[in-house]
C-alpha cells in the first residue's frame, strides 16, 4: 500500500484499467499458444513430407499430393498408403500419447522429471513384451497386451505404495523410479539367458520402433490415443488449480485425489497403449512436455502443447533415423535416446542453479 | 471450556477497558456464518482436537492464537475441509459443510493456506485468475467478469502495477499479496488465512493487516485467521479465540481476555499486559529469566 489512495474504493475507472491489462495477459497467453501450435504443425508437416517421399522408392512431393489425393500408380499408391502413412501416423500419434502422458504426469505429480519412462510404467510394458517373447514363447498381438498389462501392473503397483493418506508426489516419484530398476534388470536377466535370435526380437521392445505398427495395431494405437486426449481435455480443467497445492486446489473446490487419479489413469492408459504397438520411447514423455511448457511460457501444464511437441519430436526422430545418416538406419526410440539424454542433463544443471541462486 | 472474562488485568497502569468501546462490544452471533460443533481433529489416530465448539462472528476479525502445536491450524483446516473430521461438524449457514459440495463452499469460504505453489514463469494475472475456478464452468472459460473480479482483487491488495510480472521477479511481501489476490478474486465472504504474515517483515506484516482490516469495514468480509504474533492479534482482531493443547481456554474481545493469567495458561509465560500504546488494545510484554530490571527485582530473576 505505497499509494496513497485507499485501494479498494478505488475509482471504477481505474479497476477498468486493470481489467484491460488482465484481459491483455490472458490474450497474449493464448495467441502464443495457437502461434505454437501453427508452428509445430507445419513442422510436423514438413517431416512428414520427408518421410514420405523419400525412402528407397522415392515419391516426388507433387505425386506424394497426386496419390494421396487417389491419383497415384499402383506402386505409388503402395509405397504410400500400405508403407509409408502407417509409419508416419504411428510416429504422431504413439509421440502424442507420450508427450500429453508426461505432462500429464508432471503437472500432477508437479515435478519436471517425473515422467513415465523415468517411473518405470514403460518399463513394466517392455517387461511385458519381452517376457511374453522369451519366457511364454509368444509372438504377434498377444505381446502388445503383455505389453499393456506390464504397464497397468507397474502403475497400479506404484500407487499401492505410494498411497498413505492421499497421494503424494514425492512417493510416488521414489517408488516409480525404484520399480523401474526392478523392471530393467528383469528385462536384462530376461535377455541374458534366451537365445540369440529370439533375444534379437525381443530387444526390439527394449528400444522403441514405429517401424512395424500398421493393421489393426494402428488403428488400435489412434483410437486410443482419441480417447485417452479426449477424456483429459474433460478432467484437466482443474490441474491450474491443482498446480498450486493440494490446500489451494481443495479451497477451490477441487477433489484433488480423485482430480488427480483419474488423470494419472488416463496418463497411465496413454502411455500402455503407445508403449504396447511401439515399444518404450526413450525420453519424449519427458522431454516433449519440458519444451512444450517452455514455448507456451505461461505457467501452464502446456498439455495441447505437449500433445504437438511429442508428435513432433518423435516424427521428427523417426525421419531422422531413417534419412540423416547414409547406410545408417535406427529405430525411433534410439534416436530420442540420444536427444534425449543431453537434455535432461541440462535440465537437471538448470534446476540446480535455479535452485541455488 | 471457554474461560469466564476476567477482571481488568491487574498489572496494568490505566484502564484498557474503557480506552477501547467498539472491540469490548458483546460479538452478535448471528446464526449465518461458520461455526464448529464438538468439532475432533487428529493425524493419523492421534487427537490434536477434541470436541471443540466455536461461533466464528459474521462480518467481523477473529484471530486464532495459541502456542506452537496447540491445534490452530488443524482448526482452521477444519474449518476450510481441507481436514477431514473425526466428530462433530463443521455448519456454514446451519448447513453441515461436508455434505455441500466442494465447488459450493468454495464460492463462500476462501482459504489462504501456509504453502503454496507457484508454477514456474505464471504471470501474475493469470495466477489470480486461477482464483476464479470455482465460478467456472466445465471447460473453465474465462468471462470478461472474471477479468474485472480479477482486476478488482489486484487493487485492492494494491498490486495493479504488477498485473504483468512473473511470480518469480516479485518479492516476499508481493507474491504474499498475488495469494490473498488469488483468495480474494475468488469472492466469497468467508476468508480463512493461516498465518498469512510469515515470512513478512514488520511493515509487510502491518500492511497486511491493515488490508484485511479494509476489506472487513469496506466489504463486510468475515475474516477468520491464524496468527503468531500476539500483539498484533489483539490490535486488529475483534474477537480473539487463544488455544491450548486444543481447547479453547479464552475467546472474546481482546481487552477483555487478555490478561496475564491467559498468557500463562496458554503459553506457560509470565507477561505484563498494559495498554498498546497506539491502538490501546492489550500488549503482551514477556518475562523471560533476563533483562527483567523493569520488576525491580535487580538485573536476573534467576535466584
Amino acid at each position: 500500500m505505497t499509494t496513497t489512495t485507499d485501494p479498494v474504493t478505488r475509482p471504477a475507472r481505474d479497476v477498468e484499467a486493470v481489467r484491460l491489462v488482465v484481459a491483455s495477459v490472458r490474450h497474449r497467453n493464448r495467441r502464443r499458444l495457437v502461434v505454437t501450435l501453427a508452428v509445430g504443425a507445419a513442422l510436423g508437416l514438413a517431416f512428414a513430407l520427408i518421410a514420405i517421399s523419400s525412402g528407397a522408392a522415392s515419391v516426388s512431393p507433387d505425386r506424394v499430393l497426386a496419390t494421396l489425393f487417389g491419383q497415384g500408380d499402383r506402386t505409388e499408391q503402395l509405397v504410400v498408403f500400405k508403407l509409408r502413412l502407417p509409419r508416419i501416423l504411428a510416429a504422431v500419434f504413439v509421440g502424442a500419447a507420450f508427450g500429453l502422458a508426461g505432462a500429464v504426469f508432471q503437472a500432477v505429480l508437479r515435478n519436471p522429471l517425473a515422467s513415465p519412462d523415468i517411473l518405470g510404467v514403460s518399463t513394466g510394458a517392455s517387461l511385458g513384451a519381452v517376457w511374453a517373447i522369451l519366457g511364454l514363447g509368444l509372438a504377434g498381438v498377444v505381446v502388445s497386451g503383455f505389453a499393456l498389462a506390464g504397464a497397468l501392473l507397474v502403475a497400479l503397483i506404484i500407487w499401492a505404495a505410494a498411497w498413505r493418506q492421499g497421494l503424494h508426489g514425492i512417493r510416488f516419484v521414489l517408488v516409480g523410479v525404484g520399480l523401474a530398476y526392478v523392471c530393467g534388470s528383469l528385462i536384462a536377466w530376461l535377455l541374458a539367458r534366451a537365445e540369440v535370435r529370439q533375444a534379437q526380437a525381443a530387444l526390439l521392445w527394449t528400444v522403441g520402433s514405429v517401424s512395424d505398427v500398421r493393421g489393426d495395431a494402428l488403428t488400435m494405437l489412434i483410437i486410443g490415443v482419441v480417447i485417452g486426449c479426449l477424456l483429459t481435455a474433460v478432467f484437466a480443467h482443474g490441474l491450474p488449480v491443482l498446480a498450486l497445492g493440494d490446500d489451494h486446489a481443495a479451497s477451490l473446490g477441487v477433489r484433488t485425489d480423485v482430480r488427480r487419479g483419474i488423470l494419472l489413469l488416463v496418463a497411465v492408459l496413454l502411455i500402455a497403449i503407445a508403449t504396447s504397438v511401439a515399444g518404450p520411447v526413450a525420453f519424449v514423455a519427458l522431454i516433449a512436455p519440458a519444451i512444450a511448457r517452455r514455448l507456451v511460457d505461461d505457467g501452464s501444464a502446456a498439455l495441447t502443447a505437449s500433445v504437438m511437441t511429442g508428435a513432433v519430436l518423435t516424427l521428427g526422430a523417426d525421419v531422422i533415423g531413417q534419412f540423416a545418416l547414409p547406410e545408417f538406419t535406427a529405430p525411433v526410440g534410439i534416436v530420442t535416446g540420444l536427444i534425449g539424454a543431453p537434455y535432461m542433463l541440462w535440465l537437471l544443471a538448470r534446476t540446480e542453479r535455479k535452485s541455488r541462486a | 471450556m471457554t474461560a469466564a472474562p476476567a477482571p481488568v488485568p491487574p498489572s496494568s497502569g490505566s484502564e484498557p477497558t474503557t480506552a477501547r468501546v467498539g472491540s469490548t462490544a458483546p460479538v452478535p452471533t448471528a446464526p449465518g456464518g461458520l461455526a464448529a460443533e464438538g468439532v475432533s481433529l487428529g493425524y493419523d489416530g492421534r487427537r490434536v482436537i477434541d470436541g471443540l465448539d466455536l461461533v466464528i462472528p459474521s462480518g467481523r476479525i477473529t484471530a486464532i492464537v495459541g502456542p506452537n502445536a496447540c491445534g490452530k491450524s488443524t482448526l482452521l483446516r477444519g474449518f476450510a475441509r481441507l481436514h477431514q473430521l473425526e466428530g462433530g461438524r463443521v455448519t456454514l449457514d446451519g448447513r453441515d459443510v461436508s455434505a455441500m459440495p466442494r465447488r459450493e463452499l468454495a464460492r463462500r469460504v476462501g482459504m489462504l493456506p501456509q504453502s503454496s505453489i507457484a508454477p514456474d514463469g505464471v504471470r501474475v494475472a493469470e495466477l489470480v485468475g486461477r482464483g476464479r475456478y470455482p465460478h467456472q464452468g466445465w471447460f473453465g472459460r474465462h468471462s470478461s467478469d472474471d477479468d474485472r473480479f480479477v482486476a478488482e482483487a489486484l487493487a485492492a491488495t494494491g498490486i495493479a502495477d504488477l498485473a504483468e510480472r512473473r511470480l518469480e521477479e516479485l518479492s516476499g511481501g508481493q507474491r504474499q499479496r498475488v495469494w490473498i489476490a488469488m483468495v480474494l478474486a475468488q469472492q466469497t465472504d468467508i476468508v480463512l488465512l493461516d498465518e498469512p504474515t510469515t515470512y513478512l517483515d514488520v511493515t509487510h506484516q502491518l500492511e497486511l493487516l491493515d488490508l484485511l482490516t479494509e476489506l472487513n469495514r469496506e466489504r463486510g468480509t468475515t475474516v477468520v485467521m491464524v496468527l503468531h504474533e500476539l500483539n498484533l492479534a489483539a490490535r486488529y482482531a475483534d474477537h480473539l479465540v487463544v488455544m491450548s493443547a486444543g481447547s479453547i481456554i479464552a475467546e472474546g474481545g481482546p481487552a477483555d481476555i487478555l490478561t496475564p493469567e491467559t498468557v500463562l495458561r496458554a503459553f506457560a509465560l509470565e507477561a505484563s499486559v498494559i495498554p498498546d500504546p497506539v491502538a490501546g488494545s492489550p500488549m503482551i510484554v514477556p518475562v523471560g529469566r533476563f533483562h527483567t530490571a523493569g520488576l525491580g527485582g535487580g538485573a536476573s530473576r534467576e535466584s
